[in-house]
C-alpha cells in the first residue's frame, strides 16, 4: 500500500517533468480561462473579490483538469503505456500517479489569482477552508480529466474537444459569472450538479464571507464528487486499457 | 514443491478477440535458467503470448504462474520477479537515459542506492554511459532498444520477457543485445524470447516452441527439431550442360527432383547412395559435376516444414 503510494509519486513526479509545458496543456489549462474570464469581465460592473472567486475557481478548474486528459493519449501514442503497465503498479496506482500531478499543476496556478486579489486589496477572510477547498477541488476535477481521457485514443486533440464541449457549459451553469442565487428554478437544479459550483461557492465563502449553500454541504459535494469520479475513471481506464496496447 | 522448478508454467492459455482466436490453449513450462525461444510468423500469436504472460492483458481462458506465482490473483508479486521489454515499447523520449532508469527503479522499488549503482554498470555494459544525460529523443534504434532492455534489468528480474528484441536493428546492436542475453543467462537468469528469426533461436535458445496460428505445433530443443523433420536432406548438384530431368527419378532412394537456375535438388533418404548414383550417371553419360552438395535441413526448413503442419 505504501509501495504503491511511493510508486504513484514516482509517476507523477515523471509526468511533471514531461507534461507541464506541452502545448495542449498551456493553451487549455491556462490561456483559455484566461480569455474567457477577460471576456466576460471585461466591460461590467462587478465587486472585485466576486470576480478575484470566480477566477480562482476558474482556475483550479481548467489547470486541475489540463493534465490528466493529456497523458493517457500521449502515453498510448508514444508507446510508454505498456511498459508502465507491465511494472508492479495497479491502474489505481498508475491514474493516483498522473492526477497528483495535475492537483500540484492546479494548485500551483491558483496561487497567481489568489497573489493578484491580495496585491489589489482583497482579503482572504478564511485561508484555510479556501486551502482545504483548494486541495480537494483539484483532486476532484483532475480525477474528472482522467475521465475524458478513458476514451481509448491516442488523439490528444480527441480528449481536448470532448474535454471543452463538457467543461465550457459547466463555467455557466457553476455561479462564476451570475451567482447561483440570482439564476432560475431550473438553473439552480443544473447548478446543483456540477462540481464546479461548490468550489466557486466556497472561495466566494473564503474571499466574501457569504455563500449561497452552507460551507459543509460545497465541501461534502466535493468529497462525493472525487469519489464518484475516481471510481468511474479506474473502472473506465481498466476497460479501455488494453485496446490501447 | 515440484512447481518451483519452472519459472513459468502455463496452462491451457487462450485470447480471443471477437471470435478470432489468437491464442489457443497453450500448455507449456519454462525452466529455470532456460533460455525459451517462442518461434513463429507475423500474427502468429506471440505478442499476444507474452502480454499475458506477463500480465499485462487478461486471457479469456487459463493460468499463467510466474516463479510458483499466479500473475491473475498474485500481479504485483509476480511482475516484481520479471523484466520486460515489450515489442513497440519506448523509454520516455523527454527523459534522460538516467532518468529513465531511475524512474523504472522506482517503479519496481529499488532502493536508491542499488538504483544508481546498478544504472552505472548497465549503461557501461550497454556503451551508452557517455550518453546518459542526453534525452532519449536524440538516441538512434539500436540505442534506444539498448536502453529499454537496461530498463527491464533495473529490478534485477528472475526472468526476463523480451518480444523480438533485435526486430529491425543494426548488426551490431543486435549482436551486443544477444550475447548480452547469454551472459545474463549464465548468470542464472530465465529468458524467454519471442523472435521470427531462426537463427537467433538456433544460436540461443536451450529449447523452442514454434507457434502458429496460435498453438504450438512443437516443442523440443533446436537440433532436436531438426532431427525430427528428417527424411528432409537432399543433394544439390550442376553439371556443365542440361540434363533431362526425368533421368533422376528413377533412381532408388530419390522422393523428389526439383530444377532450379542451373541446380538440381533431389529429395533422398539416402543421401550417400545418391551421390553413388550421380557419379555413375555422369561418367555412363559423360558428364562433368561443377558442383555436388549434401545438404541436411536447416531450421528454417524445420520452421517452414512445422508450421505448415498446423493450420
Ligand atoms: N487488440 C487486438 N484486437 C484484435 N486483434 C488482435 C489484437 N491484438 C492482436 N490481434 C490479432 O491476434 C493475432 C496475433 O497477434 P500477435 O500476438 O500480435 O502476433 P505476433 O506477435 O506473433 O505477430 C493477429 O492476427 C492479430 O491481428
Ligand atoms: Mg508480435
Amino acid at each position: 500500500m505504501i509501495d504503491q503510494l511511493k510508486r504513484a509519486c514516482a509517476i507523477a513526479k515523471k509526468d511533471v517533468s514531461i507534461y507541464y509545458l506541452k502545448g495542449p496543456v498551456i493553451i487549455f489549462g491556462i490561456l483559455f480561462p484566461v480569455f474567457l474570464f477577460l471576456a466576460f469581465v471585461i466591460g461590467r460592473d462587478l465587486p472585485v473579490d466576486f470576480l478575484i472567486a470566480g477566477l480562482l475557481s476558474m482556475t483550479i478548474f481548467f489547470t486541475s483538469m489540463s493534465i490528466t486528459p493529456v497523458i493517457a493519449p500521449t502515453e498510448t501514442q508514444t508507446r510508454n503505456l505498456e511498459r508502465l503497465v507491465s511494472a508492479p503498479v495497479s491502474i489505481t496506482t498508475i491514474l493516483l500517479g498522473d492526477m497528483l500531478a495535475s492537483v500540484l499543476f492546479g494548485i500551483g496556478i491558483s496561487l497567481v489569482p489568489i497573489l493578484v486579489g491580495m496585491a489589489i486589496g482583497v482579503t482572504v477572510t478564511h485561508p484555510f477552508i479556501l486551502a482545504a477547498g483548494i486541495v480537494l477541488a483539484a483532486f476532484c476535477f483532475s480525477a474528472m480529466g482522467l475521465i475524458f481521457s478513458s476514451t481509448p485514443t491516442s488523439m490528444t486533440s480527441t480528449v481536448m474537444m470532448i474535454s471543452t464541449m463538457v467543461k465550457f457549459p459547466l463555467v455557466f451553469i457553476s455561479g462564476i459569472f451570475i451567482p447561483v442565487g440570482e439564476l432560475p428554478q431550473w438553473g439552480l437544479v443544473l447548478a446543483s450538479v456540477s462540481p464546479l459550483t461548490y468550489i466557486t461557492d466556497l472561495c466566494r465563502y473564503s474571499f466574501q464571507g457569504t455563500s449561497y449553500y452552507p460551507i459543509w454541504i460545497d465541501i461534502t459535494a466535493l468529497v462525493i464528487f472525487l469519489i464518484i469520479f475516481m471510481t468511474a475513471a479506474v473502472k473506465l481506464h481498466e476497460k479501455s486499457l488494453p485496446e490501447r496496447l | 514443491m515440484m512447481e518451483s522448478m519452472n519459472a513459468i508454467e502455463v496452462d491451457d492459455l487462450t485470447k480471443q478477440f471477437d471470435d478470432f482466436t489468437a491464442v489457443n490453449h497453450l500448455d507449456f513450462e519454462v525452466k529455470n535458467g532456460e533460455i525459451f525461444g517462442f518461434l513463429g510468423p507475423n500474427g502468429a500469436g506471440k505478442t499476444t503470448t507474452v502480454r499475458m504472460l506477463t500480465g499485462i492483458i487478461k486471457p479469456d481462458f487459463g493460468q499463467v504462474s510466474i516463479m510458483g506465482l499466479d500473475i491473475r490473483r498474485d500481479p504485483i508479486r509476480a511482475k516484481q520477479l520479471i523484466g520486460v521489454v515489450p515489442e513497440l515499447s519506448n523509454a520516455y523520449t523527454e527523459l534522460t537515459a538516467w532518468n529513465n532508469l531511475q524512474f523504472i527503479a522506482e517503479l519496481y522499488g529499488v532502493p536508491k542506492k542499488d538504483a544508481r549503482q546498478r544504472a552505472e554498470k548497465l549503461l557501461g555494459k550497454f556503451d551508452l554511459y557517455e550518453r546518459k544525460d542526453h534525452k532519449v529523443r536524440t538516441f538512434s534504434k539500436g540505442m534506444k532498444q539498448k536502453l529499454i532492455l537496461a530498463m527491464s534489468l533495473m529490478n534485477d528480474p528472475e526472468i526476463i520477457f523480451l518480444d523480438e528484441p533485435t526486430s529491425g536493428l543494426d548488426v551490431m546492436s543486435a549482436r551486443l543485445i544477444k550475447d548480452m542475453l547469454l551472459e545474463l543467462n549464465k548468470e542464472g537468469k530465465t529468458i524467454f524470447l519471442t523472435t521470427h528469426y531462426m537463427e537467433e533461436v538456433n544460436q540461443l535458445c536451450s529449447r523452442v516452441a514454434i507457434i502458429n496460428h496460435g498453438k504450438i505445433a512443437a516443442i523440443d530443443a533446436p537440433e532436436k527439431l531438426k532431427m525430427k523433420v528428417g527424411g528432409l536432406k537432399w543433394v544439390e548438384i550442376s553439371f556443365n550442360t542440361s540434363v533431362d530431368i526425368s533421368d533422376f527419378h528413377t533412381m532408388s532412394g530419390v522422393i523428389d527432383v526439383r530444377m532450379s537456375a542451373d541446380k538440381l535438388r533431389l529429395y533422398t533418404n539416402e543421401p550417400g547412395r545418391t551421390v553413388y548414383q550421380l557419379v555413375d550417371y555422369s561418367r555412363s553419360n559423360d558428364l562433368e559435376i561443377v558442383t555436388l552438395n549434401t545438404l541436411t535441413p536447416t531450421f528454417e526448413d524445420v520452421f517452414i516444414k512445422l508450421i505448415g503442419e498446423v493450420k
